[in-house]
């Protein structure tokens, strides 16, 4: 064996200047594009590599992403709650009607009276009157408490007198001002702004947005430790490794390189797991809210997260791994000592 | 290729460990580095291995002060040696193949290129035909051929070992010594680092002898 041995290695060097490509630099390891192709090869290799560990420790693997999982979900949740209130105040977004809830004495000829006179206001786009018949025709049928009324022996709705103002959506104070004045008129009893109520409406679902965005922050947040403890973990266990690659010669983005794969995975996974999840939640919730939204005015339906936010929802999950792996991996690098 | 000067290496708990080290081993060059437990030769081999820095003093290797290199330039001088540990450090979830291929994958080599120099090295040490197994699925002469493998297929212009001989039979030692002088013969540096005195006596190489911290032969 020796002998033989001996004359390979005799052979070695004059191997060299045929394949000058082969030196002992920085760069070692053939040309640009065999390197481009090597490095290419070993992320691919590394890529499948961490999913294999994590699919070859399926219990462990599973418990973290469950956790993620009912974090992302939480998060989507939030998320599609508020589009969803957001999608009912947008029905009502360009409304900046008047109601004129007229006195119960006043009569229908009075009340036609009123809305001609108010028509003069050059200010004024429409009025239109809706009779105490009407208005519990419309009550019947909309707001579902049709019987209640039938029990009542006298109608209890006033008139109303529906003012549609010119362009004044963006004119507040003449809103205001026009307010006033119906409020002083004869016979009006009650002057009621819809565009009061879209920005109550509106004020409350900024609110809610806050609160949802305050809490994904809190749930992101969530997942970064949840997968930063999990990549820990992974560390400890290849301590051996890291530390041997290290001493022939590994950088630490080679180190680094398995453990973002791996925090890669696990986020991405959770979060095609999380819409999954969210998918079956809105099944299950579609059929009460389509039948709530009938007994209204059926302009409700229930949305569920288009392609782009899927995407956005994955890799954020995605993103979420890698940064949680990148955070510590590079500060237990930077502290793993070579023995 | 390897150069002490004047080098002095303190830890906090122990005081001195090495003092007022010096000597060149020349490009080439086989030594034995030798002396009792304790003498400081682990320590020597940590300084020359970049896991550790000099106190005082410099270590050059190819002309390179170690203490001014920048830590993320260490790998890069990782890769100019060749190590072997004396508990051979090998990955044992990875095959043969895999642990002698890892300098290489890690220096960027492509599938083939990786490939015939596994081979060539696997060879090199009488351990073909065993690239599938698992190291614990070796004897311990055979894991440690794995570690010189390993050591050697980057080709590195330096190859030092700690303790090569320590869990071998004396067949065994002077079979994978003979592999050093080996190495020696193609223009590698080699430093070994043991306290079999048989085997130094019988190969005959300049012998680095340290003494509670002293280099007193060398």
């Amino acid at each position: 064996m020796k002998q033989g041995n001996k004359n390979r290695i005799k052979k070695d060097p004059p191997m060299r200047p045929n394949r000058p490509e082969i030196r002992q630099t920085k760069l070692a390891g053939g040309d640009f594009v065999d390197k481009l192709c090597a490095y290419r090869d070993h992320n691919a290799q590394v890529l499948f590599a961490s999913l294999g560990r994590l699919v070859g420790s399926p219990f462990t693997s599973m418990m973290t992403i469950a956790v993620l999982a009912i974090a992302i979900t939480l998060a989507s949740g939030f998320y599609i709650f508020v589009k969803n209130v957001q999608q009912l105040a947008g029905n009502l977004e360009t409304s900046n009607q008047i109601s004129l809830f007229l006195k119960d004495e006043m009569t229908e000829a009075q009340a036609h009276k009123l809305a001609e006179s108010i028509r003069q206001n050059s200010s004024i786009q429409s009025v239109a009157v809706i009779t105490k018949e009407q208005a519990l025709e419309e009550f019947k049928t909309y707001s579902g408490f049709g019987s209640a009324i039938n029990a009542l022996k006298k109608n209890p709705l006033p008139i109303v007198l529906l003012v549609l103002p010119k362009h004044m959506l963006d004119d507040k104070q003449a809103l205001t001002k026009l307010e006033q004045g119906f409020q002083q008129t004869q016979g009006v009893d009650f002057v009621q702004m819809d565009l009061q109520w879209v920005e109550r409406l509106q004020a409350i679902i900024a609110l809610a947005k806050l609160f949802a965005a305050l809490l994904n922050t809190l749930l992101g947040a969530a997942v970064l430790f949840i997968i930063g403890n999990t990549i820990r973990l992974e560390l400890h266990n290849r301590h051996d490794e890291v530390v041997i690659a290290k001493l022939v010669g590994a950088t630490h983005a080679f180190i680094r390189r398995p453990f973002l794969y791996t925090g890669f995975w696990i986020g991405f996974i959770s979060g095609v797991l999380a819409w999954f999840v969210v998918a079956i939640l809105m099944l299950v919730l579609r059929a009460p809210v389509e039948k709530l939204s009938g007994l209204y005015d059926e302009g409700f339906h229930l949305l569920f997260l288009n392609v782009t936010e899927t995407l956005v929802m994955i890799l954020l999950a995605s993103g979420l791994g890698v940064l949680g792996a990148w955070g510590v991996v590079a500060g237990q690098l930077q502290s793993t000592k070579l023995e | 290729m390897i150069k002490f000067v004047n080098v002095n290496k303190r830890y906090p708990e122990t005081g001195d460990v090495l003092r007022n080290i010096s000597f060149h081993l020349r490009r080439g060059e086989m030594a034995f580095l030798t002396g009792h437990s304790g003498a400081g030769k682990s320590t020597m081999l940590r300084l020359i291995a970049t896991m550790e820095r000099a106190s005082r003093g410099q270590v050059l290797l190819d002309g390179q002060d170690l203490g001014q290199v920048k830590e993320n330039q260490l790998p890069f001088i990782r890769r100019k040696m060749g190590f072997i540990y004396q508990d051979y450090k090998l990955l044992k979830d990875r095959t043969v193949f895999d642990n002698v291929a890892l300098p290489l994958v890690i220096a960027g080599f492509g599938h083939h290129e990786i490939t015939r120099r596994v081979r060539a090295a696997l060879d090199k040490v009488s351990l073909t035909g065993k690239e599938k197994k698992y190291p614990l699925a070796l004897s311990g002469g055979e894991q440690q051929r794995v570690g010189i493998a390993r050591a050697v297929v980057n080709k590195p212009p330096i190859i030092v070992a700690d303790e090569p001989t320590g869990n071998l039979d004396p067949c065994l030692s002077s079979e994978i010594m003979c592999l050093f002088g080996q190495f020696q013969q193609v223009g590698v540096t080699v430093l070994i680092a043991t306290h079999d005195i048989s085997l130094i006596s019988q190969l005959n190489r300049r012998v680095l002898k340290l003494d509670h911290g002293q280099l007193v032969s060398g």
